[in-house]
């Protein structure tokens, strides 16, 4: 079904919409062309089974049990660990915290590498296309700790002001806290070398890879980063789960920034000893059936291969953007050298909220508004933008399925010009 | 022909593009007695309503902000409805037109003729759109009672 027409010889256009068994229902009465990946993406069977059979067949509490359930769900655990250890390449299973997802891992280095480190006058050094997220974290410590923020700015096709980037960076910088790839635009930023550059002046790096990890192979030792923090539901994982990556002498050093079971060693009320990491950072029973399931999600993308799923959205993402801007009336919003598969565009005349209501009557789900980004859309002087933002398991037939909602959105509106 | 395309031709009237087109009583107005600012941080609307009230009476009703078609035509559609009716008049069409959008029909005030807002009513089948067609309102709602805060819808 919905062969994809081949735009030309050695197109690496993968078909993999039937492992995902969501993909196969009508929304109002049209064939899905799911294009929202950018806020959450479908689930592949596998996914779903693995997370089903976890609490079918193996569901108990991790690291206290003596009975055998117990322990075979904490060797899941600890494997779904070893999963996110080499799927980032960091050099050891304990460098790796999971977190609820990258929101609460950016806020966990935030509060316990932040806080007690963090003087009045030292520097946070962000981007203006930040994702909230990572923004209101480090105003929050900002706020604790007389700490200020300096903002790179972006320029006009979406890049990252790289001099401006230089000026910025000085003797006061004591962290980077920048995005690997902008949700709202689809720039990719060169976070190695800017991991090289804030390095050499004595500042440490998060990346937020939310946005990053599902698209391209990530190396957190090339990158040379100090924290890289990403969400599982972004790379067809659940909710709920995502991890942050701690370079291990920096984890050794930081607080808990939550008490609970699980990150002690001992209690007593004279003196509480905490657990080494990663176990100091996760507090409570964790999610132990996401942290599995993103496993079977980390491990279904590798199967089809880091390589190809690029390469096809590379694909999409060309041809995407070429069927955009032959439309008469469509602008696109971030068009950086290197891009990830994010489609940020207007159209003329109509406003994307009620873009997105008429691609939705078509079965075309996008995104709609500022993209939890509004200093970026303050930047290009805009409310918001429609936002594709493409999957491994798109196709061309969802970005004609685009083109020709635009169409209809443009003729309902009386807007539609000839090419 | 699909629900969803009739419920989308119930919310797409000519109307609505007509007054998304050219907004009616779309100025400031420097002798507005009660003004308030709304916001949907959400979809970025924002508007500011103006209404000039003399002996009880809404004399002008204005409006300036931006925002999606829907939010806009009801914006335009509120400032024609209100002039020339007595406060207590426009607070019971607020509270029936509120109705109308969230509840539906049955829920307002059956003595009602809501004339050419009716239009606005397409909204209900589209939960996501509900706000955008009652900014314009909680913010002339908000302008009347003196309530100085910015009226959000999200």
């Amino acid at each position: 079904m919905n062969a994809p027409r081949d735009p030309g010889a050695q197109t690496p256009i993968l078909d993999l919409a039937a492992d995902f068994p969501i993909l196969a229902r009508p929304v109002h009465g049209r064939r899905l062309a799911y294009l929202d990946n950018g806020a959450t993406t479908q689930k592949p069977a596998a996914v779903i089974e693995a997370e089903a059979r976890f609490y079918r067949e193996s569901n108990a509490n991790i690291h206290r049990g003596v009975h055998w359930l117990s322990q075979h769900a904490t060797e899941l655990y600890d494997g779904a660990r070893a999963t996110v250890q080499r799927f980032l390449n960091a050099a050891r299973a304990d460098e790796i915290v999971f977190t609820r997802g990258t929101t609460e891992a950016i806020n966990l280095v935030a509060q316990s590498w932040g806080r007690p480190r963090l003087a009045a006058g030292d520097e946070i050094l962000l981007s203006t296309m930040e994702h909230h997220s990572n923004i209101v974290p480090w105003q929050l410590v900002c706020e604790q700790t007389g700490a200020v923020l300096k903002v790179i700015p972006v320029q006009d096709n979406g890049e990252l002001d790289m001099e401006a980037f230089e000026g910025l960076l000085g003797e006061r910088t004591r962290l980077l806290a920048i995005t690997h790839v902008s949700n709202a635009l689809g720039t990719v930023n060169p976070v190695a070398e800017m991991t090289r550059r804030a390095h050499e002046l004595g500042a440490l790096v998060l990346v937020d890879g939310a946005q990053a990890v599902a698209h391209q192979a990530v190396d957190v030792q090339a990158i040379g980063c100090d924290f890289y923090a990403f969400s599982g539901h972004k790379l067809y994982g659940p909710t709920g789960i995502g991890a942050l990556y701690g370079r291990a002498e920096l984890l050794r050093h930081m607080p808990p920034w939550q008490g609970g079971g699980d990150m002690i060693r001992t209690v007593a009320f004279d003196n509480t000893t905490f657990a080494p990491p990663p176990q100091r950072f996760e507090a409570g029973t964790p999610n132990i059936a996401g942290a599995i399931a993103l496993a079977a999600a980390i491990d279904y993308m590798q199967g089809v291969g880091l390589a190809r799923i690029h390469a096809h959205e590379q694909a999409l993402l060309e041809y995407g953007t070429r069927a955009l801007q032959d439309i008469p009336g469509v602008r696109l919003v971030g068009t950086a050298r290197e891009k990830a598969g994010i489609l940020s565009f207007l159209v003329d005349g109509i406003h994307p909220h009620d873009l997105g209501t008429i691609l939705d009557s078509e079965g075309v789900a996008i995104r709609a508004g500022h993209h939890c980004a509004m200093p970026l859309m303050t930047r290009f002087g805009i409310p918001g933008t429609a936002r594709a933002s493409l999957g491994l398991y798109n196709g061309l037939a969802d970005l004609d399925a685009l083109v020709a909602a635009i169409h209809k959105a443009q003729a309902l509106f009386g807007t539609r010009r000839q090419a | 022909m699909s629900d969803m395309q009739d419920s989308l031709r119930e919310l797409y009237q000519e109307v609505i593009f007509d007054h998304n087109r050219n907004p009616r009583n779309y100025r400031p107005l420097p002798a507005a007695s009660h003004h308030a600012d709304g916001h949907n941080p959400l979809c970025g609307d924002q508007l500011t309503v103006y209404l000039q009230v003399e002996d009880g009476i809404v004399r002008e009703a204005s409006f300036v902000g931006h925002g999606c078609a829907i939010s806009t035509a009801s914006a335009s559609l509120m400032t024609e409805a209100v002039k020339g009716k007595p406060v207590a008049e426009v607070e019971a069409l607020f509270r029936d037109v509120h109705a109308l959008l969230t509840e539906g029909r049955e829920a307002a005030d059956p003595a009602r003729d809501f004339g050419k807002l009716e239009v606005l009513s397409g909204v209900k089948e589209f939960p996501a759109r509900v706000k955008c067609a009652t900014l314009a309102w909680h913010t002339l709602h908000n302008a009347l009672v003196g309530e100085h805060e910015t009226a959000h819808t999200e």
